[in-house]
């Protein structure tokens, strides 16, 4: 193992009874590209983390250039040479701070820099680094400011400051537009050249295409499958990945009822292209694509959180405009939010409190709670969907990520509604509880139209009869649930095909 | 295991426990703390701030805080002095004009909250502010009483009407004669009215969502601004109830009264989080914590400590039950993640 820029050996790690690693053995070298792909769930983020020291392997050991390392902060890590860009935007910028601040924060937390902030220099110095980087922007500008991509660059940015010898990133690219990923695969050529351990989290299949050297799959906490020689097997690895290959899901489309949903020319933002839509009684559709297609912003204006530009909507003949998300409930649209811990779950609530929390009125007599009725609405939903629990009574934050999120789509299945849209139903959900939530939402789907909204393909090909793709807040592709060419979805989801209308 | 039962125990009924403990210690060490007379004498110092407590605790539940509930107490207080004694309207209008004029900072408080965006604790604390000074106002800076001379240099001959002060002073028969004073009446109406509202009906248990996760509630379609609005209007009625139980007792309109009733309350209210382990506010738990800080300071008193001592033990208290609450709780909960 001369050389290698980090081994990692048996690594375990849990999380209370969680196995989320079982035995992780795996080996970064200088100069190369080293793709790691998983499902939801798959322990990729938990390696990410042990690597970057902010929680602590439970058994193995980490090398780092043949020397043993064990970060116990993510400082510590950092020091090492080992740098991480993290997936979630917000851990990686400050907004209240200036771009010039951010990109030299390491500067500013290191003890040995004195006490005065010397504005001057630090603006000249960040200035040099987003040169380097090829950013274009006022380093004055505030971060709060800035769109989504560009915060996700200067986090990048701000990595590369570090002079790192391995760099982690960690699902990068779902934020960035086609050119600004291309920007930063760019980069991490020039940083491959120059001798650096990249370790690249990703399962969007354009990213690895362009970038990967050298593909490990991950699943269930184990290593699945390593691809290294050229040409790559892509198809393996992401087989590898699943379980199964991407095109072998088992959906029977059924045959659609009346018209329930139906968009005319609707418009996500101004300006933006107009968007037309009919849903059917029975039928699941999935709509896709990158983050800032509009897939939220479709679901928002759906269920009442904001108004769309454009166009309107017509739910069961009638038009349908709703003001709040209590106006959307009371037409029978209901919405489960993405994002469950800041958008879902009352953490001070247990089970039941949280399943019951829209249809409160349900049990309630005069305003007064029936316990018992309550105590049986969740008994019975914690059975129909297999949720894991001591009993109805318990707190939610003692439930694990699938279950929680069981209980957040069980909470919109307890009435039935005319149009059901779930936002990313699937997010940091492991497989079972993913395949279990799938297949309540496809059982009770005859009686509503569905609509999830998903950006991993897989799930959308998982649950759908049909699949949209946004991109850009426009209409670019539709398919029906049969012999889907991937190859033209992927192509649509990253924009690289122009807008042909309906197919 | 066996620590784990214990440090629940403790945390759910330490706190009852404590008070239990502190009720017998001072039966016995000090004569006379036993007994109905005594028992009153304490429900009757915590009455008002008891009342105050519950109004707060529900801002609290909305993950909000009223800061202006003891200047809208005091305005409640000069203003029934003020319509008795120089406007010489009826008890019935003195009270009325009161608790309107409470829904109506609650609402200015809500508005400001939920509308303009401000703060809930900057906003009610300018809320206060602005209350000190307009109370002031309409007498220059005195206290109203019958005879006072008024700006305009005539006598103010109005009168504090019997049935006002009926409120204030008047004793119910109980086993004894005279024994239990109005305030004390309604501080119980009121405990229970709040609880009732808060743990048994749907629209208490959504201001608890709120409370909890504010996002979460309104995307499971909560108006969460009217609720919240709601909560700050109970919260200002009921601190007006306290200013007229206030001024009924006092039986004039005392610039200088009422000076402790914020803080006082809002002790109340953060002691109760630990009864019962419940780490939340919550109504009864208001109701015990006022009733805790009130047996120990009675008890205190007969036991010959000197009052200066007093703001040193509620203190003490509060930062006790709030340890309670909130390091064990979190030990219970596993904490580290």
């Amino acid at each position: 193992m001369n050389g290698a820029a980090c081994t990692m050996v048996g690594i375990e790690k849990a999380f209370g009874p969680n196995r989320v690693l079982r035995g992780i053995d795996m080996v970064l070298w200088p100069g190369q590209v080293t793709v790691l792909m998983g499902a939801n769930g798959a322990g990729k983020s938990t390696l990410v983390k042990l690597l970057c020291g902010v929680h602590q392997p439970d058994g193995g050991r980490i090398e780092l250039f043949g020397r043993p390392y064990a970060p116990l902060t993510p400082a510590e890590a950092i020091n090492a040479g080992v740098v991480t860009v993290h997936q979630s935007i917000n851990d990686g910028v400050i907004p209240d701070l200036d771009v010039a601040s951010n990109l030299m924060l390491d500067r500013l937390t290191d003890a040995r820099s004195g006490f005065f902030v010397r504005g001057r220099a630090l603006r000249a110095e960040a200035a040099r680094i987003a040169g380097a980087m090829g950013l274009d922007l006022d380093v004055r500008a505030t971060v709060g400011d800035l769109g989504v991509a560009e915060r996700q660059l200067i986090a990048i940015a701000r990595a590369m400051a570090r002079d790192p010898k391995v760099l982690i990133l960690d699902e990068p690219t779902s934020s960035l537009s086609a050119t600004e990923a291309e920007r930063l695969f760019a980069l991490l050529d020039r940083l491959r050249d120059q001798g650096v351990a990249i370790l690249y989290i990703s399962h969007r299949m354009s990213d690895i295409r362009r970038i990967a050297d050298r593909i490990i799959s991950m699943r269930d906490g184990q290593i699945s499958g390593t691809f290294e020689d050229a040409p790559l097997d892509y198809e393996g690895a992401v087989t590898a990945m699943l379980g199964h290959g991407l095109t072998q899901v088992d959906i029977t489309i059924p045959v659609p009822g009346p018209e329930v949903l139906r968009l005319d020319g609707l418009c996500l933002s101004s300006g933006g292209q107009p968007i037309d839509l009919s849903l059917r009684r029975g039928e699941v559709v999935a709509v896709t694509g990158l983050l800032g297609s509009g897939k939220t912003a479709l679901a928002s204006i759906l269920f009442g959180l904001m108004q769309a530009t454009a166009g309107t909507v017509t739910l069961n003949g009638a038009r349908f405009a709703p003001q709040s998300p209590g106006d959307a409930i009371r037409a029978g649209v209901f919405l489960c939010s993405k994002d469950r811990a800041s958008n879902g779950v009352i953490p001070d609530f247990d089970i039941t409190g949280n399943l019951t929390l829209p249809f409160t009125r349900r049990h309630a007599r005069l305003s007064f709670l029936s316990g018992t009725s309550e105590r049986a609405a969740a008994r019975a939903m914690i059975e129909h969907l297999g949720i894991i629990c001591q009993g109805p009574g318990d707190g939610i934050d003692t439930l694990s990520g699938g279950n929680q999120q069981k209980v957040m789509v069980g909470r919109w299945l307890a009435q039935t509604s005319q149009v059901l849209l779930l936002d990313e139903p699937f997010q940091g959900v492991d497989i079972r509880a993913r395949r279990d939530i799938g297949n309540r939402i496809r059982e009770g789907a005859a009686e509503r139209a569905t609509i999830v909204f998903a950006a991993e393909l897989d799930e959308a090909l998982e649950i759908a009869d049909r699949i949209v793709v946004l991109n850009e807040e426009a209409l670019v592709g539709e398919h029906r649930n049969e012999n889907v060419d991937l190859n033209r979805m992927l192509a649509q989801v990253s924009g690289q095909e122009i807008a042909t209308g309906q197919i | 295991m066996q620590n784990q039962k214990l440090l629940n125990f403790a945390i759910r009924y330490g706190f009852l426990i404590l008070l239990v403990g502190l009720v017998t210690y001072f039966s016995v060490a000090a004569s006379g703390f036993a007994g109905p007379r005594s028992a009153v004498f304490i429900f009757q110092s915590v009455a008002i701030t008891g009342i105050l407590a519950l109004g707060v605790t529900c801002t609290l539940v909305v993950g909000g805080f009223d800061l202006s509930i003891g200047s809208v107490a005091t305005s409640a207080l000069m203003l029934s002095a003020y319509m008795m004694v120089v406007l010489e309207q009826s008890a019935l209008v003195a009270v009325g004009a009161c608790l309107l004029m409470g829904a109506l900072v609650g609402l200015i408080n809500g508005l400001l909250i939920v509308r303009m965006k401000v703060p809930d604790l900057l906003a009610t604390l300018g809320m206060m502010f602005l209350l000190i000074g307009l109370q002031r106002i309409p007498t220059e800076g005195r206290s109203i009483s019958t005879g006072m001379t008024l700006p305009d240099g005539s006598t103010a001959e109005g009168v504090f009407s019997p049935a006002f002060l009926w409120l204030g002073r008047h004793r119910f028969d109980l086993v004894l004669e005279n024994l239990i004073p109005v305030p004390v009446v309604l501080f119980l109406i009121v405990g229970v009215l709040v609880w009732v509202f808060l743990e048994l009906t749907r629209h208490g248990r959504l201001m608890y969502a709120i409370g909890s996760n504010e996002r979460a509630a309104g995307l499971a379609g909560t108006n969460v601004n009217r609720y919240k609005i709601l909560a700050y209007m109970i919260s200002g009625v009921l601190a007006s109830v306290g200013g007229i139980l206030l001024a009924a007792r006092l039986g004039r309109g005392d610039i200088a009264s009422g000076n402790n009733l914020l803080l006082d309350a809002v002790a109340a209210g953060l002691i109760g989080f630990a009864v019962l382990g419940a780490a939340k506010p919550n109504a009864f738990g208001t109701a015990i914590g006022a009733l805790f800080v009130g047996i120990l300071l009675q008890g205190l008193t007969m036991m010959n400590a000197p009052y200066y001592t007093q703001d040193f033990v509620k203190g003490a208290v509060l930062v006790v039950a709030l340890v309670f609450t909130f390091a064990l709780s979190s030990k219970r909960r596993g904490g580290g993640h």
